[in-house]
């Protein structure tokens, strides 16, 4: 007898439903500038930054298993590709988000070297490491401010207030929404099964064909070039930039915070945590340091009762996905097989 | 030329040496078992010959060509794959995906996720469930299949009977024939001296670290493989 070929399908209907409203939502977005006041497309632009580096560290530590607390590292070099790019040589400001993501990608040959020969908590401790080294060395390059920092105004005059403001958006909103979907994408190919089973069992996964250290570099190098594309964004729209803010533990807190609440290993997990986490900071925001002990605790919780994040426990009863990366099998008849 | 063939293969865990030059022969399409009691050696040695612990290039021929400490992921591309014990199944995959991670090395070959539901069919009713979710016999199933859908010219297998049932068992190695039947040759390590006589063309058995008897089950008596089993 003839079996029909089977199929793999991964899409849900929910899926369907959720790229009809992802596409209103990104088209309201890229229509913002038109409708939007200004407040809130700076709100905007922050949301979809803070989307972006929660994705890249998902990527890592959910995924790739690589616990981070060191991004913040990619974070403040991608800005101060402003200082050397933007003010010394004169690049369009814009123009040097991408770029800073090759910058920060070549820098972590060097620093993926060192950590890959650590594991768990000695690879953590020594992400962090590598960071304050990194900012101590900014710190102490008097020709890009010093510790003291400096102000990146001059990068952006020329350009009037609108197009600034507009195109910043609309480049937060590509990384933004491109994190999500080059994650979404990676985890729907034959990569993103290896590297669940990596996350999984490294030897097993070793021993079946996949190369781990290959698997781990890349995500590491795309969560660097991510988060230092997204670090160039942050400080255009903040123009100053000195070496305790960008690289700042506040970075890969965030992250860390919005993918814990969100849902860790998740695409849909730093959405929803990145979404409670600004209307957390928009209710407390006139508590002072009460905010930060609310958001501790939230987090705490979250560890403790709910691991699976907030997404963790809405896609469990509901059985609901609107990034399907499982792979669902169409056409292979039980009978048929039998026979 | 045999398809697999060692030369004083040795092992080592820090100062304890676990294998004292092993020199054995699998040949194209045979099912080839090594027996030994606990710590003879066994699972070092298939360790070694998936890659997962150092060798000598040379000590390890596949096919014609040294691949003794190659990285474990190199030596599943050139074909040869193995079923770790203890089945080690990806706990955040499906009964599928766990299987798909095993055609991660995209060889061409006999097994697809077709071929192995015809082999498996409870895999084919359980490919949603959690790869965890099963039984410890269907685990094993599953750690088999996704090994064979490397398309492996040699599958090793590391004491899959172990803590099964004895009817699962019976289940497992009635796959056996269906594998070989591909083309696909195997070596299986095995505690139970019994099974191990029933599947296997030719025998091993290892004694700390050295093989103590080789030979054709037929040809071998019960007295042989007794003192070279217990050393007695």
């Amino acid at each position: 007898m003839t079996i029909s070929a089977p199929t793999v399908e991964r899409s849900t209907r929910a899926s369907l439903a959720g790229s009809v409203v992802g596409l209103a939502v990104l088209a309201a977005i890229i229509a913002a500038p038109w409708w939007a006041e200004r407040a809130s497309q700076r709100l905007l632009i922050e949301f979809l930054y803070t989307l972006a580096l929660a994705q890249m560290w998902n990527l890592l530590a959910g995924y790739g298993g690589l616990l981070s607390v060191g991004q913040q590292g990619f974070v403040g070099l991608g800005g101060y590709c402003l200082v050397v790019l933007g003010l010394q040589m004169g690049l369009n400001p814009f123009l040097i988000v991408p770029l800073a993501g090759v910058v920060t990608a070549i820098v972590a040959v060097p620093t993926g070297a060192l950590l890959f020969r650590l594991r768990g908590a000695y690879f953590a401790v020594s992400t962090w490491v590598v960071a304050e080294v990194l900012r101590l060395l900014v710190a102490n390059t008097a020709s890009v401010g010093g510790g003291s920092g400096t102000s990146i105004t001059q990068t952006v005059r020329g350009i009037p207030a609108w197009w600034r403001e507009s195109t910043t958006l609309w480049i937060a909103l590509a990384l933004g929404a491109g994190a999500t979907l080059a994650v979404y994408f990676l985890l729907r190919s034959r990569h993103g099964l290896a590297l669940t089973a990596v996350r999984d069992s490294e030897a097993a996964a070793e021993s079946l064909g996949v190369s781990v250290d290959r698997v781990k570099w890349y995500v590491y190098l795309a969560s660097a070039a991510g988060c230092g594309m997204a670090g160039a964004l942050i400080f255009i729209t903040k123009l100053r930039i000195a070496p305790e803010a960008a690289f700042s533990l506040d970075w890969t807190a965030t992250m860390f915070f919005i993918v814990i609440i969100g849902g860790i290993g998740t695409i849909e997990g730093p959405i929803v945590g990145a979404l409670i986490y600004f209307v957390l900071r928009e209710l407390l925001s006139d508590y002072g340091s009460g905010y930060m002990i609310v958001l501790g605790g939230v987090a705490v919780v979250f560890m403790l009762w709910i691991p699976r994040g907030v997404w963790g426990l809405i896609s469990s009863r509901l059985d609901l996905h609107f990034f399907p990366v499982q792979r669902r099998v169409r056409n292979l008849d039980d009978k048929e097989m039998r026979s | 030329m045999s398809l697999l063939e060692t030369h004083k293969v040795t092992a080592f865990y820090g100062d304890f040496q676990a294998l004292y030059g092993i020199d054995m022969k699998v040949e194209e399409g045979e099912t080839v078992a090594i027996i030994g009691s606990n710590g003879a050696g066994k699972s070092s040695f298939l360790r070694t010959l998936a890659g997962l612990q150092a060798a000598a290039r040379d000590s390890i021929r596949f096919g014609g060509e040294a691949i003794g400490g190659l990285p474990a992921h190199r030596i599943v591309g050139r074909g040869l794959a193995m079923v770790p014990e203890g089945r080690r199944l990806f706990p955040s995959l499906s009964v599928e995906e766990n299987l798909l991670v095993g055609s991660y090395s995209r060889r061409a070959g006999p097994w697809n996720l077709q071929r192995l539901y015809a082999l498996f069919p409870i895999l084919g009713e359980r490919r949603h469930n959690p790869g965890t979710a099963l039984s410890g016999g269907q685990q094993q199933m599953v750690a088999i299949g996704r090994a064979l859908m490397s398309n492996p010219r040699l599958l090793l297998c590391d004491e899959i009977s172990l803590g099964l049932a004895p009817v699962v068992i019976k289940d497992i190695y009635a796959a056996l024939p269906g594998i070989k039947a591909e083309g696909t040759s195997v070596l299986v390590v095995e505690q139970d001296v019994g099974q191990a006589m029933k599947v296997a063309d030719r025998l091993y058995c290892f004694q700390e670290g050295r093989v103590s008897l080789a030979g054709r089950p037929a040809e071998l008596t019960r007295e042989q493989i007794s003192s070279a089993y217990f050393g007695v």
